[in-house]
C-alpha cells in the first residue's frame, strides 16, 4: 500500500514538473505573440450572447491571420485568442478575468458582456491594471472611476431616457409599467434610469405599476395581473430572451394588447424562435439593426451568416467592434516593450486616446469614463420576426 | 378586470405544478423515509423527454407519415414521457439510493444532490446550454367571462394534475401495490420480512414519483415554453418545502400543500411590492411551521402514508 502511494506522489511530481515546465518554455518559446483574452457566458442564462461573442472573435482571428499576423511598430505579432467561459455567473466571471491577467498574462481582455458579470468582473481588470473592453455592459458602474475599463455600447442611463422619449414623441403615452427582475444589474439599473425619466417628462406617479421578479422566475402572472389593473398604457421590460418570451407570452394571455418595449437585452436571434408571434409589433432600444444596414455593417452582418448561418445580434457586432477598438489601440502604442505591465499600460492609453472610431454599430469617441458617445436604434420585431430599423434616438 | 379572480385562477396554475413535484417527493419520504432531492431534476429530465416525444410526434406528422391531431399528441407525449422518465427514477433509485439503503440519511441526501447535479451537467453537456422552445401543442384560445381571462392551456393544466392526484390517491388506498406500499411506510423494518418485496416496492415509488414530475414537465413546457437544464433546482427546492408543509409522509397533504404554496406566492406578489415575494412567502412558510412543525397531516412519530 505505502509502495503504490509512494509510486502516485512520484507520478504526480512528474506531472506537475511536465506541466510547469511546458508552461515555463512557453512563456520563453512565444516571444512574438500578442493573447487577448475574452471572457464570455458560453454556458449558463445566456449561452446565446456567448456564442456570439465567439463567433465575432474567431471572425476578428481570421482576419488578422490572414493578414499573417498583427503589425505593431515594424514588428508582426502572432495573435491567440483566450477564450474563458464565465457561465454567465458574477463569481465566474471574476475567476475567468484573474485567470486570464495573472495566468495567461493576456494583454486586454474583451467581456464580460451582461453587467452582471462585467460590473464585478471590470473591478478585478482594474485592480490588476489590464484593460478591458466591455462590448455590451450598459451599466454606469462597470466603467466608472475605473480608468482601465471602456465599453462598446452606450450606457443605462442614455438608454433608459431614450427609450422614455421615443414612447413620448411615438405614442403620446403618459402612464407607464415596468416589469424587471430585481436580483440582475442590469434589468434594476435600466428600470429605474426608465422610471426617472419618465417621472420627469410625466410627473410623479406617472410610473403607474413598477414590478419586479427574480432570477429564474417563470410565473409572472401575478405581476402582470397588477400591471393590467393599473391601467398602465404600455409595458417597459428590460429583460433577456431569457424571460421576454414568457413575460411576451403570459401577458397577451392574460388580455395585455397593449405596446411592449423593450431595450437593447432583447437583441438576441433567440428572442424571436422562442417567442414566435407573441414579439411581433413589440419596440426595443438597440446599438444597430440588421435589417436596413449599410456599408461596413452591412459587409460584417453578410460575412457572418455566410458562416454561422443566422443574422448576428448586437453582441456580435459590439464584441467586433471592441476587438477593432483594441487592435487599433495596440498599433497606437507605436510598439510593444514585451513587459506585459508597460505594454497593457500603453494599451490603455492608447484606447483612452481614441477620437471618432469608425465602427459598425456607429461612430464612437471615448469619454473620461471610458464610455462612448453614440446614437441609439429603435427597432421593431416586424410581422417576419426581423429585426428591423425604426428610427433614431441622438444623445442629447 | 376583478384581480382576486383572476390571482386565483393564476395561483392554480402555479400550484399544479408544486402539487405534482411534491406528491413524488412525499411519496419517496412515506416508503423508504429519505428525500430524493434529484427529484427536481427529474421534473427537468421529464420537461425535455416530453419535449423529444413530442417533437416526434409533431415531425411525424409533418413528413406524412402518420398525421395525429394535436391533442392526440399531447396525451400520447405525457403517456410515453411519463413511462421513459419513470425509468429514468428507477434508474436513480437502483444506482443511487438502493447501494445506501443501509447508509446514514445525511448519505442518502447528499448522493440526492450529486445525482441531480449529473442529470444537470449530463443535459448541458449532451444537448448544450441553448434554450430549446416547447411546441404548442395546444393552440392557446383564451376566455374572458366574470373579468377573469382563462386560456384552454390553464384548465387542462390544472384538471390533468388535480385528476392525477386522484388517481394516484386511489392507486395507493385501492390497489394491492398500494397496500404494500402503504404498509412499507408503516413499518419498514418488519414488512419486508412477510414477503414484501421491498426493491420492487422502491422502484414502484420512485417511478411513480417520476412518472408524475414528467407530467408536471410537460404541463411546465406547454406554460413557460423556455426549457433549460437549470429549470428543475428552483422549482424542486420550492416543491420540497410542499411536501414538508404537507406533512412529511401524507401525499395528499403535499399536493394540497402544493397548492397552497401557489396560492401563498401569488397573493403575496399581488399584496405587497413584488421584490419581496419569495422573502414574505417563505416568511409565512416558518410561521406555519413554528405552529405546525409536522405540517398539516404529518404526524410526529411515525411518516406514515397517510390518506
Amino acid at each position: 500500500m505505502s509502495r503504490r502511494v509512494g509510486r502516485l506522489t512520484v507520478l504526480v511530481a512528474a506531472a506537475l514538473v511536465v506541466v510547469f515546465g511546458a508552461a515555463g518554455c512557453g512563456a520563453t518559446a512565444e516571444q512574438a505573440v500578442i493573447k487577448i483574452g475574452i471572457n464570455a457566458p458560453l454556458t449558463g442564462d445566456i449561452p446565446k450572447v456567448g456564442e456570439g461573442t465567439k463567433y465575432a472573435a474567431e471572425m476578428w482571428l481570421e482576419d488578422i491571420e490572414a493578414a499573417g499576423g498583427l503589425e505593431v511598430g515594424g514588428v508582426t505579432y502572432k495573435v491567440e485568442l483566450i477564450i474563458e467561459d464565465n457561465e454567465s455567473k458574477a463569481e465566474s466571471a471574476v475567476a475567468a478575468n484573474t485567470k486570464l491577467i495573472t495566468q495567461d498574462q493576456v494583454l486586454a481582455i474583451i467581456g464580460p458582456q451582461a453587467s452582471k458579470q462585467a460590473v464585478p468582473a471590470g473591478e478585478v481588470a482594474n485592480n490588476l491594471e489590464c484593460p478591458m473592453i466591455s462590448p455590451w455592459s450598459t451599466n454606469p458602474r462597470t466603467t466608472k472611476d475605473r480608468p482601465w475599463v471602456f465599453r462598446a455600447c452606450f450606457l443605462d442611463d442614455f438608454q433608459g431616457p431614450a427609450a422614455a422619449k421615443f414612447v413620448t414623441e411615438e405614442f403620446g403615452f403618459t402612464k407607464a409599467a415596468v416589469l424587471y427582475d430585481v436580483a440582475s444589474d442590469y434589468p434594476k439599473g435600466l428600470a429605474e434610469f426608465f422610471k426617472a425619466a419618465w417621472e420627469e417628462l410625466h410627473g410623479p406617479g406617472s410610473v403607474v405599476a413598477f414590478e419586479s421578479f427574480t432570477t429564474k422566475d417563470r410565473d409572472f402572472s401575478a405581476q402582470l395581473t397588477k400591471i393590467i389593473d393599473s391601467g398602465a398604457e404600455f409595458l417597459f421590460t428590460p429583460q433577456y430572451y431569457d424571460e421576454v418570451p414568457l413575460i411576451l407570452k403570459q401577458a397577451h394571455q392574460l388580455g395585455f394588447d397593449k405596446p411592449i418595449v423593450g431595450s437593447d437585452s432583447w437583441g438576441s436571434a433567440e428572442l424571436v424562435n422562442l417567442a414566435g408571434e407573441d414579439c411581433y409589433g413589440c419596440f426595443f432600444t438597440t446599438h444597430y439593426a440588421a435589417a436596413g444596414a449599410t456599408g461596413a455593417t452591412k459587409e460584417f452582418i453578410d460575412r457572418y451568416e455566410a458562416k454561422y448561418g443566422y443574422v448576428p445580434d448586437d453582441v456580435a457586432a459590439l464584441t467586433w467592434d471592441s476587438l477593432h477598438l483594441i487592435e487599433q489601440a495596440i498599433k497606437d502604442t507605436g510598439g510593444l516593450t514585451g513587459d506585459i505591465e508597460a505594454d497593457r499600460k500603453a494599451v490603455r492609453d492608447a484606447l483612452a486616446r481614441i477620437k471618432n472610431f469608425q465602427g459598425i454599430t456607429g461612430n464612437m469617441t471615448f469619454t473620461e469614463e471610458g464610455d462612448p458617445i453614440k446614437a441609439c436604434v429603435v427597432v421593431r420585431i416586424n410581422e417576419e420576426g426581423e429585426f428591423e430599423f425604426y428610427k433614431f434616438v441622438e444623445p442629447e | 378586470m376583478n384581480v382576486f379572480l383572476q390571482s386565483v385562477v393564476n395561483a392554480l396554475q402555479w400550484g399544479s405544478f408544486y402539487a405534482l413535484i411534491a406528491l413524488g417527493y412525499s411519496m419517496v419520504y412515506s416508503v423508504l423515509m429519505l428525500f430524493n432531492f434529484a427529484h427536481g431534476d427529474i421534473f427537468m429530465v421529464g420537461a425535455y423527454v416530453g419535449l423529444f416525444v413530442s417533437t416526434a410526434l409533431v415531425g411525424l406528422g409533418a413528413s406524412g407519415v402518420l398525421a395525429l391531431p394535436n391533442w392526440l399528441i399531447l396525451v400520447l407525449t405525457i403517456i410515453l414521457a411519463a413511462i421513459l422518465t419513470s425509468f429514468v427514477g428507477m434508474l436513480v433509485e437502483r444506482v443511487g439510493y438502493r447501494p445506501l439503503r443501509k447508509a446514514p440519511r445525511a448519505s442518502a441526501a447528499l448522493t440526492g444532490l450529486m445525482i441531480g447535479i449529473i442529470l444537470q451537467t449530463g443535459n448541458l453537456a449532451l444537448l448544450g446550454a441553448r434554450r430549446r422552445s416547447f411546441p404548442t401543442l395546444i393552440e392557446t384560445t383564451t376566455f374572458e367571462f366574470a373579468g377573469v381571462t382563462v386560456t384552454n392551456t390553464k384548465i387542462v393544466i390544472v384538471l390533468v394534475s388535480i385528476l392525477l392526484m386522484i388517481a394516484l390517491h386511489q392507486f395507493v388506498r385501492r390497489t394491492k401495490w398500494g397496500m404494500a406500499m402503504r404498509a412499507m411506510a408503516y413499518d419498514f423494518v418488519v414488512v419486508p420480512l412477510m414477503g414484501v418485496p421491498i426493491n420492487t416496492i422502491a422502484a414502484l415509488t420512485f417511478g411513480l414519483g417520476s412518472a408524475l414530475a414528467a407530467v408536471a414537465g410537460i404541463l411546465f413546457g406547454l406554460a413557460y415554453p423556455v426549457l433549460e437544464p437549470y429549470m428543475g433546482i428552483l422549482v424542486g427546492w420550492k416543491a420540497f418545502v410542499a411536501a414538508i408543509l404537507g406533512g412529511r409522509g401524507s401525499v395528499l397533504g403535499a399536493g394540497l400543500a402544493g397548492f397552497l404554496l401557489g396560492f401563498i406566492e401569488i397573493f403575496v406578489a399581488l399584496l405587497f411590492p413584488s421584490t419581496f415575494r419569495d422573502l414574505i412567502a417563505f416568511s409565512i412558510v416558518i410561521v406555519i411551521l413554528t405552529f405546525r412543525p409536522h405540517g398539516f397531516f404529518g404526524e410526529a412519530y411515525s411518516a406514515r402514508l397517510r390518506l
